[in-house]
């Protein structure tokens, strides 16, 4: 198993926000959590990402126990977190943001991933030498997967990527993030975007008030009357 | 006011060699600031302590001051990661103007202990270069000027380097703007503020090197540089590494034209009263982005 969670609490301060989360990932495959705003599906990220330290629980990445970890551990074991807001760096260009994407792993590729990536996303292409923060939204939302992509994941974990997309930049996404996937890795995707996140993932948590309400494979939650009533408005 | 190039050649190449000490000094203190976002008020103090650093090196070990640049620079660079890493950090538990008040502390800690261990004290070396002086045709610059200059460039330059293309400079641009982003790439971002920390103190290593030949040390001689730098680094806008070479340059012209026509002691006037008119008209330096 690629990454396994057991129990996971943490918060801020004294107010909790994960319950005693736990879920699974394998290789190759996409699990989607969904959530709305305020559920705990960021504050679950930071903490599998190793930006927090969790309350109690354990994170275990192909086997090995992590919990606790820092970030630049995580990224070095192969774990890599596509934040939401992109994050990427605005006065660093397009070329110098996807270099510093293998800063902690995969240096040694970094020629050959430069070219993989360009061709995933053409557009950063024409944009190499331009300054990040400069680019579309669409654009910086490709950039800050390329760059994740540049670490060499095992498992890509990706935080509302559709967030502020055009519905037909949603719709290439969601594209792009199966053709990642088919190269093996896990993704661990985390959406509000329902109805296209069970499309692509085999797998899907409901999370809830910092808890998992529902779990099981997408096309039995499609199927739910619980998650249609609550999600879909069915 | 008859203008004599005689006079003013030499006077403004002599600016632009104290210029270029005094943006090696402005360039650590830019650096820190872009990266770090403090004013780190120990810088002067770090400067003066290289000096003295530089001045027992020679009387005690014979080592030149150029040698003693290859010393001194690595020596401080771990000094300045030290106090980034295991002072600064740790006492001002993450809030900048904490470590506004730390560095300050700093420097009184270090400026105290300085005055009780060497006195107060003028201190100059003697080297056998100090009053030799190159004949350009027009000027006559003092020699230790001229490797003053080419020394304090070289170290820009490789300083600019080093920012521009290695990842170490990346993660360090990286860090001053994007903090989060930069630790999910794995960039360890207190480890890059003590590496920017330390470089800013290396910097100054090096121009006390460049600098001691033909100047003096005492435990308060870095207010003076330290005074000048932080105009040289809000007058070229603060972060920018192009601005501050080029506004210490300038400075160091503006003095030597000052004591040129106003008399040595005034020298320094001009450069302050372009201080209060940058802050008046362009607070955001000749260089700097608007914020």
């Amino acid at each position: 198993m690629l990454l396994e969670v057991d129990r996971l609490e943490a918060g801020y301060g004294v107010v909790p926000v994960l319950r005693g989360l736990s879920l699974h990932v394998a290789s190759g495959e996409v699990i989607a959590v969904l959530g709305a705003n305020g559920a705990g599906k960021s504050t679950l990220n930071r903490v599998l990402s190793g930006l927090m330290p969790p309350w109690s629980g354990h994170v275990r990445f192909e086997g090995i126990e992590t919990t606790g970890q820092d970030a630049a551990a995580m990224v070095e074991a192969g774990l890599v977190h596509v934040p939401e807001g992109r994050r990427i760096f605005p006065n660093l260009n397009v070329r110098e943001n996807l270099e510093l994407g293998s800063y902690r792993r995969g240096r040694p590729r970094r020629r050959q991933n430069l070219e993989r990536a360009f061709e995933i996303f053409p557009r950063l292409k024409e944009r190499t030498s331009q300054a990040a923060g400069t680019l579309s939204g669409g654009e910086q939302q490709m950039l800050s997967i390329a760059r994740g992509l540049m670490a060499e994941p095992k498992l890509l974990i990706l935080d509302e990527p559709s967030l502020g997309l055009s519905p037909l930049l949603v719709e290439e996404m969601f594209g792009l993030v199966q053709r990642i996937c088919a190269d093996g890795l896990g993704i661990l995707l985390v959406e509000q975007n329902v109805m296209q996140s069970l499309a692509i993932a085999s797998r899907a948590y409901m999370l809830e008030n910092g808890a998992f309400t529902l779990e099981g494979p997408a096309a039995a939650l499609l199927e739910n009357p619980q998650l249609k009533k609550a999600y879909l408005g069915l | 006011m008859m203008v004599n190039f005689s006079l003013l050649l030499p006077a403004v190449l002599n600016g632009v060699t104290t210029g270029a000490i005094y943006a090696l000094i402005a360039l650590g203190l830019t650096l820190i600031y872009g990266v770090l976002h403090i004013i780190n008020f120990a810088h002067g103090s770090l400067l003066m302590l290289a000096l003295y650093a530089a001045f027992f090196l020679y009387t005690l070990a014979g080592i030149d001051p150029y040698v003693a640049v290859l010393i001194l620079v690595p020596a401080f660079f771990v000094l300045g990661y030290g106090l980034q890493r295991f002072v600064i950090q740790p006492t001002s538990h993450g809030r900048d103007e904490n470590i506004l008040l730390v560095t300050l502390g700093l420097a009184i800690i270090i400026d105290n202990l300085a005055l009780w261990l060497w006195t107060s004290t003028t201190r100059t070396i003697d080297t056998s270069y100090a009053f030799e002086v190159i004949d350009l045709g027009f000027a006559f610059i003092p020699l230790p000027k001229i490797i003053a200059f080419f020394g304090a460039l070289a170290f820009a330059a490789l300083l600019w380097a080093l920012i521009t293309f290695t990842d170490l400079g990346r993660a360090i641009r990286a860090v001053a703007r994007e903090r989060d982003g930069a630790r999910l790439v794995g960039i360890r971002v207190e480890h890059v503020y003590a590496m920017t920390f330390g470089i800013g103190t290396a910097a100054v290593a090096a121009a006390a090197c460049f600098l001691l030949p033909t100047f003096y040390v005492t435990p308060q001689v870095g207010y003076a540089f330290v005074l000048v730098a932080f105009t040289t680094v809000v007058l070229g806008g603060m972060g920018s590494f192009v601005g501050a070479l080029s506004a210490g340059l300038l400075l160091g012209i503006v003095e030597s034209l000052g004591g040129l026509y106003l008399g040595e002691s005034l020298g320094q006037l001009g450069i302050f009263v372009i201080f209060i008119l940058i802050l008046l008209f362009r607070p955001m330096g000749l260089f700097g982005a608007r914020a």
